[in-house]
């Protein structure tokens, strides 16, 4: 069970993920906001071995692409020159949090040839490059959102399961209202009193607080259920009558109780969060231009003529299904041994 | 000065001649219930210049939201004004084709030598669309209706010549004089879409002071009638409203048929323009009044076996610009927006904002090449009154930078624009989320000004959010906007350039002109107000244009192109400029026969 491949292939598929993410700097071609001005939704770089003269190259490569007169958003490669494609290649400099400062990309091509792997957006911008550094966002946020919500949550239900009474009550009633409000259109609301001038950091930590205090309530109703149960054990019954503190019988015996709903909570809100920042990217409540956010990419897809249009568009929401069903998989996993 | 024409009269018959005198009245009758399409002799009809088309026919039009009103008294929003310009007519209208003024219910006016009085002779034996006669009681009964300050009308204001509202005096049944305080250039443009009123209606609700609530969406459709040439049929709420053919309407073709072809009109609600540009391509509608140019290269590409055709009327008269918050009244806890308001007010730090825009990129990206540059709010649309000497600048960074170091900026090492007292230069743009082309606008700026070291924010709000923000908190820094304008006419810029107008989106309500160029356009706007001849106020206003390009109270960006859909078998149409692009002749569209009998 333990090293069962249903374990551990979705957390190195999350893993690699999220390493990817991080390192977008790295991985991406070209930095998120970087416009090409005269490339506006250009499908996917044709990635060649065989140039126009149908000679064979090992290198691949790819050709400069110009806008094809006359014809809505169509694009013509000019041949004339191979743009071979390089591997660890001095691009735009970047800098990976405080230490680290570089100019080399994963893979890149010469200018003024571009290599935009899932084609680019309304800008001219590069969708690949955008994708991971978007990765950046909507992933973290649920990461950081579920922790908020589940050490929130935590406490909050453990002190309404262990002490009971009043505070039990309380608590519960706060649950059911935070269950029952429209969040949504109350987050519409608050946007339009928020001041204007905050910038993506500020924008990125409220988008988080909002999602995570926002969903605490259910986590805090199942660890209360926990920690109802097991206040009644008899080991803790025993454990009160030898003297121990509240504070000891709730660090030995009730949060480690609480433990497996904690994991399997955070595997089951984590997608959920996810999906909670992009929705709110999506509909403009997130975080601001140039930042990208797979929610705010999927917003041009509101258009219509984005959406018959531009396939490659659809490239952030298609990222979201391997990661789900990673989640999805990684939280069946850990309910099973929960029960076993 | 007429374009209307005299029908003969009937022919006279000798006496005794009962049985041919029998037969006539046999045969009026049945001409009464075939009235609709055959000219009325004692009527003084217009007669129209346009192709001759077939009666019958429906045609569907979508609309971008519901109308809120029908009442043309209180009406504002652009979708009541658009039902309601179908059913309503004006005495003297402005061609929507020459952009010149004709007559309409007016048959002719006359203008005195000082400018201050105009003569206007109605047509005679026209009725509204429920039958009853119309008369000068009618235009009396409606300027009164327009000016009285109950009524809340936006027409007022309009009507309100040199701080006097315009007096109307009755000259027999068919006469009307109106007098102004002051002359008044192009008067007569006042007149149009000042929608005359059925006395015999209305007038009860007025004297009872309910003229408001007359006229909502739920009055049921005999107590509505007008002079335009369709009239209410049917309101759904939430989906639709059904005009049918007036058969009173004045106009006939130069065969003598009686206007208008059409049986039916449907306006249909459609939430957006995706929506409407979908509607159309399925053939669920027949016209698109005004789409995005990407929706109109979608549509391009199918033109052809989906049987409709597109227009690009070229640029039309909205203007989209920056606009910077140069209030006097700013809110309370705003320091830090006083500080950013001594940058705005610099004219150098405008210019160079202007100068660092790459406008060229923004017509090809946002419009896809459909659309014009601008650098004034005149749009090559207008081309009676644009100013061709003002200077087209293209992008340039360094001159950006001389005006920024000339105007005490310096920059630091990693590049960051700094003022005298080293903060960094960094504002935010508002702009409505629901109008991508207008955020998209404001990312490109985002970008462009990132080139000479200014950091902006995009905050895309809600529409209503924007404006309340705009026009009554004044609590922004910098906006990215549109405006249209319903006339080509500099009068029509009124509100936007006179330092007191309503629309003096970067400084409202002040009590006086804030700068000595502002005061220049004061007088130049007003001058040319009380200015006859067109060739002096044509100078007075190009001078406005210069000072506007100089001065960039606006930085205006792009204009974008008309670009109308529209099905293949509609006949006589002919979009234009000028609003409503599309149904202006309505009375003259007609559905072509051959494909109208292969419609479903």
């Amino acid at each position: 069970m333990r090293a069962s491949p249903r374990l551990w292939l979705p957390a190195l598929c999350l893993g690699t993920v999220h390493v990817v993410v991080l390192l977008a700097a790295f991985f991406a071609p070209y930095d998120y906001s970087e416009q090409d001005r005269s490339l506006p939704f250009a499908p996917p770089t044709r990635i060649h071995f065989v140039d126009a003269q149908d000679r064979f190259h090992f290198q691949p490569f790819v050709y400069r692409r110009v806008e094809h007169a006359g014809q809505f958003r169509g694009y013509e490669e000019v041949t004339e020159t191979r743009y071979p494609i390089r591997f660890f290649f001095h691009g735009a400099a970047y800098r990976l949090g405080s230490l680290l400062s570089s100019d080399r990309h994963l893979f890149g091509v010469e200018m003024p040839a571009r290599i935009s792997l899932m084609g680019t957006d309304a800008y001219g911008r590069d969708v690949f490059s955008r994708l991971l550094y978007g990765g950046q966002i909507s992933l973290f946020a649920g990461l950081l959102a579920t922790t908020l919500s589940l050490l929130a949550g935590t406490s909050l239900g453990i002190m309404a399961g262990f002490y009971g009474t009043w505070l039990d009550a309380a608590i519960m009633r706060l649950a059911e209202l935070f269950l029952a409000l429209p969040w949504l259109y109350l987050l519409f609301a608050i946007r339009a009193f928020l001041p204007l001038h905050i910038s993506p950091a500020q924008a990125f930590l409220l988008v988080i607080a909002v999602i995570g205090l926002v969903g605490w309530a259910r986590p805090a109703r199942l660890v209360r259920g926990v920690a109802l149960s097991a206040r009644e054990r008899a080991y803790v019954r025993a454990a009160r009558g030898f003297g121990a503190s509240d504070l000891y019988l709730l660090r030995r015996h009730i949060l480690p109780q609480t433990q497996g709903v904690i994991f399997t909570q955070a595997a089951l809100l984590i997608p959920q969060y996810v999906l909670a920042e992009v929705t709110l990217s999506f509909l403009g409540l997130g975080i601001g231009e140039p930042v990208p956010s797979w929610g705010s990419m999927l917003a041009s897809l509101q258009q219509y003529h984005v959406l018959v249009g531009c396939w490659w568009m659809f490239f952030p929401g298609l990222m979201l299904i391997p990661i789900f069903m990673s989640y999805g998989q990684l939280s069946d996993v850990l309910q099973e041994r929960l029960q076993s | 000065m007429t374009g209307a024409m005299h029908i003969p009269l009937c022919r006279r018959l000798g006496p005794g001649r009962h049985v041919l005198g029998m037969l006539l009245a046999v045969l009026s009758l049945l001409c009464t219930v075939f009235a609709a399409n055959a000219a009325n002799p004692s009527e003084e009809l217009f007669v129209t210049a346009g192709e001759t088309g077939h009666y019958g026919g429906h045609l569907v039009v979508s609309l971008r939201s519901e109308p809120k009103t029908l009442n043309p008294v209180t009406s504002i929003d652009v979708s009541s004004r658009e039902v309601i310009a179908q059913m309503t007519a004006d005495l003297i209208h402005i061609d929507r084709e020459s952009q010149q003024t004709v007559p309409a219910l007016a048959k002719s006016w006359k203008v005195s030598r000082d400018g201050l009085r105009y003569t206007l002779q109605l047509r005679r034996g026209i009725r509204f669309s429920d039958g009853v006669e119309f008369d000068a009681d009618d235009v009396i009964f409606s300027f009164k209706v327009y000016l009285d300050e109950k009524s809340n009308s936006p027409q007022r204001d309009l009507l309100t010549v040199g701080g006097k509202p315009i007096q109307v005096r009755k000259d027999g049944p068919y006469g009307v004089t109106f007098e102004l305080s002051q002359a008044y250039a192009s008067a007569e443009r006042l007149f149009d879409s000042v929608a005359i009123l059925p006395r015999h209606l209305l007038e009860k609700s007025f004297q009872e002071g309910k003229l408001g609530q007359a006229w909502t969406l739920s009055t049921p459709p005999e107590q509505i009638a007008g002079l335009g040439p369709f009239r209410l049929k049917q309101y759904v709420a939430g989906q639709r409203m059904v005009l049918e053919r007036n058969p009173y309407y004045w106009k006939s073709d130069h065969r003598g048929n009686r206007l208008p072809y059409l049986t039916e009109v449907t306006f249909l609600f459609v939430p957006n323009e995706d929506a409407e540009v979908l509607r159309f391509e399925a053939g669920e509608t027949d016209v698109v009044n005004r789409m995005g140019a990407e929706n109109y290269a979608v549509l391009a590409g199918e033109q052809g076996d989906h049987g409709f055709h597109l227009h690009d009327l070229g640029p039309s008269l909205e203007y989209n610009f920056l606009v910077f918050n140069l209030n006097a009244q700013t809110p309370a806890p705003a320091k830090d927006l006083r500080q950013k308001q001594s940058w705005f007010r610099d004219v150098k730090f405008r210019q160079a904002i202007s100068a660092a825009i790459d406008r060229e990129a923004m017509t090809r990206i946002v419009y896809h090449g459909m659309g014009t540059p601008l650098w004034t709010h005149v749009t090559p649309a207008n081309r009676l009154w644009l100013d061709t000497k003002v200077a087209h600048p293209a992008r340039s960074i360094e001159h950006a930078w001389d005006l920024l170091r000339a105007a005490g900026f310096s920059r630091r090492a990693d590049g960051t624009l700094i003022d005298r007292t080293s903060t960094p230069v960094e504002f935010t743009i508002l702009t409505s989320a629901s109008n991508s082309q207008r955020t998209q606008m404001a990312t490109m700026i985002q970008q462009d000004l990132k080139d000479i070291g200014v950091r902006v924010q995009v905050v895309p709000l809600e529409f209503r959010a924007v404006l309340d923000r705009v026009f009554q908190t004044h609590d922004y820094e910098a906006a990215v906007m549109g405006l249209g304008t319903g006339d080509v006419d500099p009068n029509a810029q009124m509100n936007v350039w006179l330092s007191s107008g309503d629309d003096h989106l970067w400084n409202l309500g002040a009590a006086q002109p804030a700068t000595v160029w502002e005061a220049d356009i004061d007088r130049l706007m007003k001058q040319q107000l009380s200015t006859l001849k067109f060739e002096q106020r044509k100078r007075l206003y190009d001078r406005v244009q210069e000072i506007e390009a100089e001065n960039l109270p606006l930085i205006c960006l792009v204009s974008p192109n008309l670009l109308v859909g529209v099905r293949a078998h509609v006949g006589n149409f002919k979009p234009v400029v000028l609003d409503p692009h599309t149904l202006w002749n309505s009375d003259e569209l007609f559905l072509i026969e051959d494909q109208r009998a292969a419609k479903p």
